[in-house]
């Protein structure tokens, strides 16, 4: 009996943190409405400014708490200084725009405190006063998780005196009910949002800083909180506090007896348990239908198929790229092969987001569920490549066509979410299900047979292959498939009455993109000659929608351009630098701030203006 | 056998009644104006009449097929089609490529995979729109249309789907005094042609008595009164819910 209680306490511990972080980033959307990713990275710099800052003060209980406190205040301030340097430029931007902005931000923040801190974990000083801790029925108890205890409901009083009780917390909340209402009465909303991303981030800056003396501070924290915090926050209802709050009670008891319950599948139970609610309360818990908006990104201009000589760019690209291997090294040939297969991969998402306003957060689920049929069946039967290659679009379509039945049931968000949340499914059941898939060692020896060796052979296999693969999916979106597809999204209301079932579309479309991005998987795992987990996590994910914002949403070449310079960036950055991830991120949001259409939107811009003048 | 009938129609939101028992059919041929002040209940009426809200009773017959429960998706297959009070066009696509989308969704072509959709049913869509009078703006994005044009082009994509029943919310707001007249003119040479049956919902009084063969009209969810434009004029219920007297 003891037993459970402890392991209830230390349950509702987990819940405390869970909510400073979450609460934080509800707020943060209700207002702004922008999905925040450095929000973890926020609750990341709090943990190690509050190691700093306790290693110096931290020998008395006052110099412990005030460096916390010291500590969330100078993360607040960096939230508030984004808002000003870079979000409020963002704010007539896309949406996904200022996604990919604060993706931006999470790279450029994991290389300055990898520089700054280095990248060896860094274990804290313990609460002084708080080191003990105190038999409950017998069962020691540390005294400090007792305190984050009695921190999560203080900290939810107080937000609740701040949003009901003051001035600032009604304007908030107009803003967060009508922003533009608000606005017409008189609301500064640039100076309400500074406010917001100040109080945003210094709770995630808390979180982050109270973490010291409970785990090591390392440089894995801002990706693995954020992607928690979503799902707090989803569960609990977009915006909503007292949502969050909830959800994090749920979520932090289901941590605690779910590794007793089923330790076999721990990774997963958050991801089920979302996924569930979502099913049955479409807007989470304590979440309203209006405060969940649309991440899809808005119409815009008519696809137009190339004409004139441009519409001969994709067959001269193509011979082009055909003949590079007369000319280029094995080096090249290797990045060349990634480029070409990331470009499908990049092209399937594009499927999704471009024509269908499915924003997909978690579509690397496809790309490892094709490498990984590939690669098992060579392992396990000792399947020959041809074969392997026609399986990975075909396991990762059925994949998607399990996972899309259910995600395609919500839109927004809430859709972006679910896939997250299936993604994280298959990456841990792949990553737990030692026997077969060889947990974190992956699938070794995935090489491809004599004829196909070669760099170049390899490299003209893949070109063959991913482009036609490419050329179907372009067919396809100015086919009547694509065109129905982007029916449901410009107006749903008019496709259903029109006799389209958008539902069902959006379903195969999915299933479409799945395959595609299976055939992805499958040439890579045959590249690289190996499988592991990786492939289907969430920075696969991120990198695949930075790929497609990159280019560009709304041409057709955009996920193509993106995947060649999102790639050949990095693996420059790479080979030059080990700060890649700092020029990657500086690079990111200079594209963002500097074409807010991307890159070949911008180039077609240009080429239309050209044209008209 | 009516080609629409509909027999004690209610549906409540919360507490309100916002349509109680409201039974009409409409014929071939026939141009019926369904009118009442704001709040009466008239777009909810729209809305359970194409599935897009399930009635709590009653029912609603097509040629004497009950349709209620079927979502609009079926309901337009059947024969129904339906303009918007506030329009709703596929935005990102060219005027014509809107009408073509309709095309290939009436044929069931919807899941093409390598012919152009802009190349489908170019010369039909073409027509439709000649037919409205959008034929001049066919290749413009429906994006950056008036609001009078959206409504033509809402009117052309109606006609793709080959309805026998054409329910239009308000389908002249938002438009000039001429252009109005021009276009009911249109929707009633429209409905001789093709035997259409209309059912429209206006607030404009001499578009209704203009254009309608007969008036229905809706209070607080209830119809007051039925009958030839003349008779509904006439009709001292209709005179006091519209000018606000006692009856």
């Amino acid at each position: 009996m003891s037993f459970y209680l402890v392991q209830f306490l230390s349950g509702l511990a987990t819940a405390a943190t869970l909510f400073l972080v979450s609460s934080g980033l509800t707020i943060v959307f209700g207002v702004t409405r922008i999905v925040n990713f450095a929000h973890g990275s926020f609750y990341m710099l709090g943990a190690y400014l509050g190691w700093t800052l306790v290693e110096r003060w931290g020998t008395t209980p006052l110099g412990f708490w005030g460096g916390v406190a010291a500590a969330s205040l100078a993360v607040g301030l960096l939230g508030a200084l984004m808002e000003v340097g870079l979000l409020r430029r963002l704010y007539r931007s896309p949406e996904l725009f200022q996604l990919l902005a604060t993706f931006g931000v999470v790279l450029v923040v994991q290389d300055a405190a990898s520089w700054i801190w280095g990248a060896e974990d860094l274990l804290g000083r313990r609460a002084p006063g708080l080191k003990g801790s105190i038999d409950i029925l017998d069962q020691p108890f540390p005294l400090y998780d007792l305190v984050l205890i009695g921190l999560g409901p203080l900290v939810l009083g107080l937000l609740w005196l701040l949003f009901n009780r003051t001035r600032w917390g009604t304007l908030v909340r107009a803003a967060t009910q009508d922003r533009d209402m608000a606005s017409a009465l008189g609301v500064d909303p640039a100076r309400l949002f500074t406010g917001v991303l100040f109080l945003g981030s210094a709770l995630a800056g808390l979180g982050g800083a109270l973490q010291v003396p409970r785990e090591a501070v390392n440089l894995h924290m801002d990706m693995a909180i954020v992607v928690e915090a979503f799902v707090v926050v989803v569960v609990g209802g977009m915006g909503s506090l007292t949502g969050a709050f909830v959800a994090s009670l749920l979520i932090g008891q289901l941590q605690a007896f779910g590794i007793l319950v089923f330790p076999q599948i721990t990774l997963v139970l958050v991801f089920l348990f979302m996924a569930v609610v979502l099913v049955i309360r479409p807007y989470g818990l304590l979440g309203r239908a209006e405060d969940a908006p649309p991440t899809a990104a808005s119409p815009g201009p008519p696809l137009i198929p190339s004409i004139g000589p441009a519409r001969w760019v994709p067959a001269l690209l193509l011979a082009l790229l055909a003949a590079v291997p007369l000319v280029a090294g094995d080096y090249a040939l290797i990045v060349l092969t990634e480029v070409v297969i990331l470009a499908l991969l990049a092209a399937s998402l594009h499927l999704l987001i471009g024509l269908g306003g499915l924003v997909s957060f978690g579509h690397a689920a496809y790309f490892g569920l094709g490498a990984y049929g590939a690669a098992l069946l060579v392992k396990h039967l000792a399947a020959p490549m041809p074969l392997a290659l026609a399986a990975a679009p075909l396991v990762a379509g059925l994949g998607a066509l399990a996972a899309g039945w259910f995600c395609v049931r919500r839109s927004g968000l809430y859709f972006a979410m679910l896939t997250l949340a299936f993604a994280q499914i298959v990456w841990s059941v792949t990553f737990q299900w030692y026997g077969v898939t060889g947990g974190d060692n992956g699938v070794l020896g995935v090489w491809p047979p004599d004829w196909a060796a070669g760099k170049a052979a390899y490299y003209w296999l893949t070109l063959a292959l991913a482009g036609g693969a490419l050329l179907l999916l372009r067919r396809a979106a100015f086919a009547p498939f694509g065109y129905t597809l982007r029916a449901g999204r410009d107006s749903a209301l008019r496709a259903e009455s029109v006799g389209i079932d958008v539902r069902r579309h959006q379903w195969l479309s999915f299933a479409l993109a799945g395959s595609a991005a299976g055939l992805a998987g499958g040439l890579y795992a045959f590249s690289k000659g190996s499988v592991f987990p990786t492939l289907m996590a969430v920075p696969v994910s991120v990198d695949a929608l930075v790929m497609v914002l990159m280019g560009g949403i709304q041409t057709l070449s955009g996920p193509v351009v993106g995947a060649a310079l999102f790639h050949l960036l990095e693996t420059e950055a790479m080979s030059l630098t080990d700060w890649w991830r700092l020029v990657l991120g500086a690079v990111i949001l200079v594209l963002v701030l500097a074409f807010p259409k991307g890159v070949a939107g911008f180039a077609r811009d240009l080429w239309t203006r050209g044209r008209d003048t | 056998m009516s080609r629409l009938s509909v027999e004690d129609l209610q549906r409540s939101f919360g507490g309100v009644q916002a349509v109680r028992g409201v039974s009409f059919t409409l014929e071939a041929g026939e141009i019926l104006a369904l009118i009442g002040p704001n709040g009466a209940g008239k777009t909810t009426c729209f809305n359970l009449l194409n599935g897009q809200l399930r009635p709590d009773a009653g029912t609603v017959r097509l040629d004497g097929v009950d349709i209620v429960g079927l979502p609009p998706r079926r309901i337009w297959r059947m024969g129904v089609g339906r303009t918007f009070q506030i329009t709703a066009t596929f935005a990102s696509m060219t005027v014509r490529e809107n009408v073509q989308m309709v095309l290939l969704s009436g044929r069931k072509r919807l899941f093409g995979l390598w012919t152009p959709a802009a190349a489908c049913f170019r010369e039909e869509a073409m027509a439709l729109l000649e037919r409205v009078g959008m034929g001049g703006q066919a290749e413009r994005p429906c994006g950056v249309l008036a609001y009078g044009d959206l409504k033509r082009v809402e009117l052309a994509m109606a006609l793709a789907g080959d309805p026998k029943i054409l329910l239009m919310d308000e389908p002249t707001a938002g438009m000039a005094p001429g252009e109005r007249q021009e276009l009911m003119a249109l929707t009633s040479s429209l409905v001789r042609e093709r035997g259409l049956a209309v059912l429209f919902t206006e607030h404009d009084m001499d578009v209704v008595f203009g254009h309608a063969t007969r008036i229905i009209v809706l209070d607080r969810g209830q119809l007051i009164a039925e009958g030839a434009p003349d008779a509904v004029r006439a009709d001292p219920r209709v005179q006091a819910v519209y000018l606000g007297g006692a009856a």
